[in-house]
């Protein structure tokens, strides 16, 4: 099959939907070939192994191919912890837009609780008429709502805000992102039937892990699109994602959807726990601190090819990756070849939804030639994901949180991928 | 005709409003008594009515720090495994920001109710009241906010201003 091809932007890039038109053949100067003969090893003329007879049996829970080992997640515990710090999800090995749960990045505080659910209760009190407790079994009665929606952790990004960029993977740089169908209990359910008085401005959230890690969460944003989660991708959450319930506030950075939750006190003011004092708030240049910055803003990052994912032939690739916002849809994701000089727009993967992943893709043939290549993501309010230089002209170089800026990745002529700063 | 509408319309309001009220919630929360709560709540807000009865000073503190936190966190809170507590201040300016309790944290409260909630990291919630008083004190004496001799309770603790609590911007709502 032989099409011509219509570049969008220098180095290769190639019109978003040159693949996914029908075949309109045309006879071109340009022409890209598709299908490359490998040739035949002895093997391919006899039957394999799996093939001549019949293969394992059933099981209660399955375990992906032994083949993908290693696709894992990098521990970085806390010195003398092993249960404080992050994992990291290995961005760069998946595709489409769900986090497996297997897989989904953590961020604990001091470990990962074991909480037996016949032994874990909710309980709501404070500025409320009616202080209420729950078990698991009347919270599974309640009316629930599936969202397909981000969580980030605020400190994503972090390693590329040092002064010279990172090694490691797109995933050990950017990888405290997954995406997951969230379904649980609308907050507001649950607040309505303890009854808001009339300061009630706040809520405090307070996890069953051994730090009892505390935010206090804007009224507003709990009465609004905030959910106790119970399940994750349909299964039950795991445990080093909240189980048995956690709160989920979409958008928000990661740190407040407070995870194996037992209390909610409503309150007039913020409660200035630690973790929204001293740790999860922006120091300016000037010396002063925000707090309170929830929203993760709009960002992108190319996961393939990226670093360890190396290229070792010329002609066609796709160059692939993930898109998101605080502020609603992504609304286009445009990639440059040329380290941002010339962009072409990507196509974006259906669906695309609100404060979730969206897949963008776009064609490139690769010449062999050294390139940079780089995403920018806009989301439907309009906002634009900003340079790193930009972010840090603006937020200053002890910026540490919230990092949205733009990623480059430099390819060169032998197919090494490597993290640069343009 | 005119009438029979009339009905249907009354019943669909009647209908209507049964239902609301029916699904307002499914109501399956039990009342949570008071003691349980009291137990539970252990949160302190900045003007600290939450806080307990009991004191501490750092004298009493640094012997308890030396036993159970000096370990992680180094002698007079300068830092080993984990946070730096004391010094930095002046930092917040500079390329080398260092974030402690005496250079960044803005409410004293916190302090109480962080150590009580999370502190030890291996035995978190050990602790008595007056030890964690006593804590707090040292935490601040070694931050140059209070003398050594100085009592911390109650009434004390919300009354103490920390030397970066003006530079904290609110940023919600935006």
């Amino acid at each position: 099959m032989k099409r011509k091809i219509y570049f969008s932007a220098n180095n290769g890039l190639i019109d978003r939907r040159f693949f996914l038109k029908s075949s309109a053949v045309t006879l071109g100067a340009s022409t890209l070939s598709l299908m490359k003969a490998k040739p035949a090893s002895s093997n391919d003329n006899e039957w394999p192994d799996w093939m001549t007879k019949p293969g394992i049996g059933l099981s209660g829970y399955s375990s992906r191919s032994s083949f993908e080992s290693h696709v894992l997640r990098k521990p970085a515990p806390v010195l003398g912890t092993d249960g404080s710090g992050s994992s990291r999800t290995p961005i760069q090995y998946l595709q489409g837009t769900i986090t497996p749960n297997s897989l989904h990045f953590e961020r604990h505080h001091s470990g990962i609780p074991s909480i037996h659910p016949d032994e874990h209760k909710l309980l709501i009190h404070g500025l409320v008429d009616r202080p209420l407790i729950f078990d698991m079994n009347q919270l599974h009665r309640y009316p629930m709502v599936s969202n397909i929606q981000f969580l980030e952790c605020s400190g994503n990004s972090r390693p590329n805000l040092s002064k010279l960029p990172p090694k490691g993977t797109c995933g050990d740089i950017h990888g405290m992102i997954g995406c997951s169908e969230w379904t649980g209990i609308p907050l507001n359910i649950l607040l309505d039937e303890a009854g808001l008085k009339k300061n009630a401005n706040w809520v405090l959230a307070e996890g069953a892990d051994a730090a009892s890690l505390t935010r206090s969460v804007p009224i507003e944003k709990a009465m609004d699109d905030a959910i106790l989660a119970l399940y994750q991708n349909g299964e039950k959450l795991y445990p080093s994602n909240g189980y048995p319930i956690r709160l989920f506030l979409p958008g928000y950075e990661g740190n407040i959807s407070v995870k194996w939750l037992r209390q909610l006190k409503v309150t007039e003011n913020p409660m200035m726990t630690r973790e929204e004092t001293s740790k999860y708030t922006d120091l300016l240049p000037n010396g002063k601190s925000l707090m309170f910055t929830f929203p993760m803003g709009v960002k992108s990052v190319i996961t393939s090819p990226s670093p360890g994912l190396n290229l070792d032939q010329i002609g066609y690739y796709e160059i692939s990756g993930i898109a998101w916002s605080a502020n609603g849809k992504i609304k286009s994701v445009e990639v440059s070849a040329d380290g941002g000089n010339s962009w072409a727009e990507a196509e974006l993967s259906e669906p695309v939804l609100s404060k979730s992943l969206t897949r963008f893709r776009i064609p490139w043939k690769r010449d062999g030639a050294p390139v940079i290549i780089m995403s920018r993501a806009t989301d439907e309010a309009g906002n634009i994901q900003p340079t790193r230089e930009n972010l840090i002209s603006e937020k200053g170089s002890q910026v540490s949180y919230h990092n949205n800026s733009i990623q480059a990745w430099s390819i060169s002529s032998d197919g090494l991928v490597e993290n640069i700063y343009v | 005709m005119y009438k029979r509408s009339f009905l249907f319309y009354f019943l669909f309001l009647y209908c209507f409003g049964f239902n609301i009220i029916a699904e307002e919630s499914p109501n399956l929360g039990k009342a949570a008594d008071i003691s349980l709560i009291k137990n539970w709540d252990i949160s302190i807000g900045t003007d600290g009515y939450e806080l307990p009865a009991g004191s501490g000073d750092a004298i009493i503190g640094k012997e308890i720090y030396n036993q159970q936190c000096i370990a992680c966190h180094g002698a007079k809170g300068e830092g080993l495994l984990n946070d730096k507590l004391a010094g930095g201040h002046g930092s917040l300016v500079t390329d080398k920001a260092v974030k402690t309790i005496g250079s960044y944290w803005p409410y004293a409260t916190t302090i109480f109710d962080y150590i009580r909630r999370a502190m030890p990291y291996l035995s978190p919630k050990n602790l008595t009241n007056e030890e964690v008083y006593a804590l707090t004190a040292y935490m601040l004496y070694i931050n140059n906010i209070i003398p050594e001799e100085m009592i911390i309770n109650s009434e004390i603790l919300p009354t103490i201003i920390m030397p970066n609590k003006e530079n904290f911007i609110i940023s919600y709502p935006e």
